[in-house]
């Protein structure tokens, strides 16, 4: 989220889409019926199905799976058409009035620099002009026609409410009644947030899916304002601390990119160079020059013009002493990705089924009930070597190998099929502590960092993740210890400390590393902008410094705090856990001021969050200096950039060009600088808004296993409910929740139903061309047929929750889902694939 | 002392049903799981080892579209309890919150009270050939805690305190309900049977919640707490049989009136 939970509180109208807040984040709706009570607040739910957050919202639309950019899309036109876009907003804190290439072009659905024989773009074209000065060209008037807001403008003069309807389905009334309410909200005194889930991002499109938010809402100047924002709610309480410390492949932690194996990256002043913006053509050949270059500044940089201090404190932190200027911080040890390479979940599994891993350790996950065709991972899962499970029951992946692992309800046979005894997999399974029983941090959807507390002693042997994983280091430098080997390097110089005097692992030893200390005395560094990159500074992951303290003798960690004053009254709790980065509660709040960095924007002065004070000195050793940064939360930039620095206007300070991104330029995404509507891998209808059906940057990985609109002619998606918690691994093991929810089901229309004789509670069997499930049928009016391109189309819904182990059991939807994914992030498209559905 | 109580308010309730959850694990009740039967409903109503539901109604209006509603069910903690009035063992009791109590170690398991009810809620549990029902958590309430299903509700739908304050709460908000989009918004559980100790903000009329719209004690009852009980108690085996008749007669005029079953299943079945 760009704000956070209780900000939700400030909103004058909230755009619910692609998520079901209401069933799997219940406390936000505590806080948007409190913007309701209090300020009137409209709540707007779009989804292809009516859920229990429909219920609570104001205004309900339908919209097919997988056309959001469209739905979306003709908002931006809508918008544009009508001058609701917040005028100042858009000129001074977006790339709106950017000029960009004239290279740049999209013609039919395809933008320039595609390679057609291997699905990518070459992006050098989706770039702006530049001066004699090296920024950006600009026309403010926005009249220019290479200006971003022209190109835009243009880019979605296709969108116009009809042909977005024929393709989303929506009823043309409840379309107009979104866009009213919605765009509404571009008024300078009134801000709308967005809030989206799953249901956006899991699309072969999921990445433009946002980027429309994005476009939204900078269009309305509702970024960096209270009741704002592009909100994800993340699917797991701690999904966003996993994901500061690199989750994902192409990232090492505090989202730099991770070092392949290419010139780019060879040794680390290469590296460094290709991770700080508007360094590329720079002349310099180690880190002193570059750090002369720095102290100046120079242009397209953004913040991430300290990248090297973030590399070489991290470095520092995994490698100590043996990282030094001498032999370029120890960057060499650093394993580098393949170029070619994909590790996200699907390739990997696809790796695995072709036999090229040997083993895995699955933990916090499920992939037998939670991968993409499932049928598929579970068969790749026999050709491992060994595989550890940490978990708190034996889980569907744990149990994979066993006979009741692999009953199906119908004989297929295009699934793999095992017995035990044709699996040589050595399963390890090592009980993991809950939640309550071990203590450390989590980071919630908000980027609120909050220190849990230990409330009761592990289960018999289960152990915390630290304790696991901290044992298993230290086993590993064992075996390596005394090594000369110069490939042991990385493993015997890796620095391995998290034991206490009494040598049990100590959480606090891990949290001093990621928030990083002094070298010299291990004293905490007290924010990012002081760590260094001449090896002074150790740090685990740059986005977390500052969060721990020393004052006054002690070291406080800021996770820790509970402090239930708000002073401004917004909701903002300062010294609640502690917020990334350097504890700003809504990102980007350089916006919630006008430009001038004084007057907040008309009408809205309550919720004004920042503002430039000239009178006041910024550093009490310099009394003579005036001027700095005030207000309710911290600054997101430097707090004394006064009005005669460029940056004064930049409200976005990790894009190179400070603005707000309308149009993605140069490596932003791959698959192009506007969102374009495609149809979804599996579709029962052709585009009509280009000829292209798929995203053409998105591989295909699975061509064989596309099923067509003929044989499976309905829209199938996946979901969750309240009662159960992604795979149910835990919640299916708990009595009181199986209750709730008991079986595997899948929602259709009334309408279907009786085209398929499919009365409410009888058995169904649901089909696609990988696989087939057996579920409960729960008949609906919450799920209607959609008129698309004037033919009628029906959608059903399954959850993806169960499987056949628990008290709640059922077959695994995601037996049924493809194996393709979006084209920047690999995320499966779970949302949208095509089935058919008949009694069992 | 005032009546503590709790206010629902079905405008912002999610169902997410952490309530049921709350309160099975404060009163240790086992999870009684049945299959799935087409409807998120979990039972079709309460049983001796689930003191409360949320009842889903799914309806279809040709101008509004598709509305689904939710409503917690659970004992009213009526006023005059009729109950209290039917039990021949005084295993009933008021506290002085308003909460009504039944004590299983006076109870027999006549099962009488679960015909006097009208909100069909104490419940028998043939294990232990008792009556069992929610107690307005009144082991919290004593110790100043807050029941266990208001503590839990993430959205302020379930909220707890003194009932004229809450009274007040309750008809402000259905005015406001009224004035912004729910011309029938009201308020349940002010007048009804002389008073219950649970309040409700409807945003319809209580037919479409499932609710009564005018419940009342058979008139039987009244007459065997006022006449009978005091001067003939010998009768009690006599009374057992006329009950029953009165049971299945009270069933079938509610059925009659339509109070219950037309929603219940959410136009499912």
């Amino acid at each position: 989220m760009t704000n956070h939970v209780v900000d939700l509180k400030n909103t004058d109208c909230a755009l619910i889409m692609g998520s079901n807040a209401a069933e799997n984040h219940p406390i936000s709706m505590k806080w948007l019926i409190r913007a309701r009570e209090n300020r009137g607040a409209k709540i707007i739910h779009v989804d292809p199905r009516y859920t229990r957050t429909s219920a609570r919202a104001d205004l309900y639309a339908p919209l097919r799976s997988g056309t959001d950019i469209a739905f979306l899309g003709g908002m931006i036109k809508y918008i544009i058409d009508n001058e609701l876009y917040h005028k100042d907003y858009v000129v001074n804190y977006t790339n709106a009035a950017y000029l960009v290439k004239d290279e740049y072009g999209f013609e039919d659905g395809l933008f320039s620099g595609y390679d057609q024989e291997n699905r990518k773009y070459d992006v050098s074209s989706w770039d702006y002009k530049y001066g004699e000065d090296g920024l950006p060209l600009t026309d403010p008037t926005l009249q220019d026609p290479r200006c971003v807001f022209q190109l835009m403008k243009k880019h979605y003069e296709r969108y116009d409410i009809d042909s977005v309807c024929k393709i989303t389905g929506t009823p043309k009334n409840k379309y107009l009644e979104v866009l009213d309410m919605f765009c509404a909200t571009g008024a300078p005194n009134k801000t709308g947030t967005i809030m989206y889930a799953m249901g956006i991002t899991q699309h072969t499109v999921g990445s433009q899916n946002v980027r429309s938010f994005a476009v939204v809402q900078l269009l309305l100047g509702n970024m960096g304002r209270p009741g704002g924002g592009v909100n994800a709610l993340r699917g797991e309480n701690n999904v966003q601390g996993a994901t500061d410390m690199a989750l994902l492949f192409h990232i090492i932690p505090g989202y730099i990119d991770s070092p392949m194996n290419n010139a780019a990256h060879k040794d680390l002043i290469s590296f460094v160079r290709s991770v700080t913006p508007g360094a590329a053509k720079l002349p310099f050949t180690n880190l002193e020059e570059l750090r002369e270059l720095v102290k100046e500044g120079f242009p397209n940089s953004g913040w991430k013009i300290h990248s090297s201090k973030w590399v070489v404190s991290l470095l520092k932190a995994w490698y100590g002493e043996a990282a030094n200027a001498g032999n370029d911080y120890a960057y060499h040890y650093l394993p580098k990705r393949d170029e070619k390479k994909n590790y996200s979940h699907m390739q990997l599994f696809e790796a695995m089924h072709r036999g090229e891993i040997d083993g895995l350790f699955v933990n916090g996950t499920n992939p037998v009930v939670g991968g993409p065709n499932a049928n598929k991972e579970q068969a790749a899962l026999t050709k491992l070597k060994w595989m550890v499970s940490i978990d708190l029951w034996l889980n569907e992946t744990a149990d994979y190998w066993t006979h009741q692992a692999w009953d199906r309800p119908v004989e297929n046979p295009n699934v793999a099929k095992y017995t035990p005894a044709e699996i040589g997999t050595e399963v390890f399974f090592l009980p993991a502590a809950a939640v309550y029983e071990k203590e450390g941090t989590a980071a919630q959807t908000g980027r609120w960092v909050q220190f849990r507390w230990k409330g009761a002693d592990p289960v018999g042997e289960s152990k915390s993740d630290l304790w696991i994983y901290n044992e298993l280091g230290k086993r590993i430098k064992k075996i390596y210890a005394g090594s000369t080997r110069k490939e042991d390097e990385p493993i015997v110089n890796m620095t391995w400390d998290y034991d206490n005097e009494h040598g049990e692992d100590d959480i606090m030893k891990v949290a001093l590393e990621l928030c990083g200390f002094d070298v010299a005395d291990g004293k905490p560094v007290e924010g990012f902008a002081k760590l260094k990159d001449d090896g002074s500074t150790a740090c685990g992951n740059w986005v977390y410094c500052g969060a721990m303290t020393f004052k006054d003798g002690k070291t406080i960690y800021k996770p820790q705090l509970r402090k239930k004053d708000d002073p401004s009254g917004l909701g903002l709790y300062p010294e609640w856990g502690w917020a990334w980065p350097m504890n700003r509660r809504i990102v980007y709040n350089r916006c919630s001021v006008q430009p001038d960095g004084v007057t907040p924007w008309p009408g809205d002065e309550e919720r004004q969050l920042v503002r430039w004070d000239p009178n006041a000195i910024a550093d009490p050793t310099k009394p003579e200096v005036l001027g700095k940064w005030v207000g309710v939360d911290v600054p997101d930039f430097i707090g004394t950039t006064g009005p005669d620095k460029p940056a004064f206007t930049k409200p976005f300070i990790m894009r190179p060009e400070g603005h707000g991104c309308l149009f993605a330029a140069k490596t932003s995404m791959k698959d192009g600088p506007f969102p374009e509507h495609y149809e979804p891998w599996e579709s029962p209808t052709a585009n009509k808004m280009n000829s292209h059906n798929l995203n053409p940057a998105t591989k295909v990985i699975e061509p064989d296993k596309q099923g067509d609109a003929e044989k499976y002619p309905i829209i199938g998606t996946t979901y969750r409910v309240s009662e159960h918690w992604q795979t149910g691994a835990l919640t299916r093991n708990l009595p009181w929740l199986a209750e709730l929810m008991p079986n595997m089901m899948v929602e259709l229309s009334e309408e279907l139903a009786n085209e398929k004789g499919i009365k409410n509670g009888h058995d169904v069997i649901i089909s696609t061309i990988r696989g087939d499930v057996k579920a409960v049928a729960c008949v609906t009016k919450r799920f209607k047929p959609l008129v698309i391109h004037g033919k009628h189309v029906h959608e059903i819904g399954l959850l993806w929750q169960y499987g056949f182990k628990g008290f709640a059991t059922g077959d695994i939807a995601n037996w049924l889902t493809p194996h393709i994914g979006d084209a920047n992030t690999m995320i499966p498209e779970y949302k949208a694939w095509l089935c058919d559905i008949r009694r069992a | 002392m005032a009546n503590l109580t709790n206010l629902y308010d079905v405008s912002k309730c999610t169902a997410c049903r952490g309530c049921q959850i709350a309160c099975k694990d404060w009163n240790q009740l086992p999870a009684s799981i049945e299959p799935f039967k087409g409807n998120y409903q979990t039972h079709e109503d309460t049983d001796g080892d689930t003191f409360t539901i949320i009842k889903f109604f799914e309806t279809e209006d040709p101008v509004t579209g598709v509305n689904w509603s939710f409503i917690k069910h659970q004992c009213m903690h009526c006023f005059e309890p009729a109950c209290m009035m039917a039990c021949p063992k005084g295993a009933y009791t008021k506290t002085e919150t308003g909460a009504t109590v039944h004590d299983p170690d006076k109870c027999i398991g006549c099962q009488y009270c679960t015909y006097a009810c009208p909100f069909e809620i104490p419940k028998y549990r043939k294990r232990e050939d008792k009556i069992s029902k929610c107690t307005l958590c009144v082991d919290r309430t004593v110790e100043g805690l807050t029941p266990a299903c208001a503590r839990t509700c993430p959205t302020g739908a379930l909220t707890f305190g003194d009932r004229d304050e809450l009274l007040q709460k309750a008809e402000d908000r259905a005015k406001y309900l009224r004035e912004n989009g729910y011309p029938n918004a009201t308020i349940y559980g002010k007048l009804e049977l002389g008073g219950l100790n649970k309040l409700y903000v409807l945003t319809d009329t209580p037919d479409k919640f499932g609710l009564p719209v005018d419940p009342h004690i058979p008139k039987n009852i009244s007459a065997w707490q006022n006449v009978v009980q005091p001067y003939f108690g010998w009768l009690i085996p006599l009374m057992l049989g006329a009950s029953a008749v009165s049971f299945v007669t009270t069933r079938l005029l509610a059925n009659k009136h339509g109070g219950h079953g037309e929603h219940e299943e959410g136009g499912h079945e």
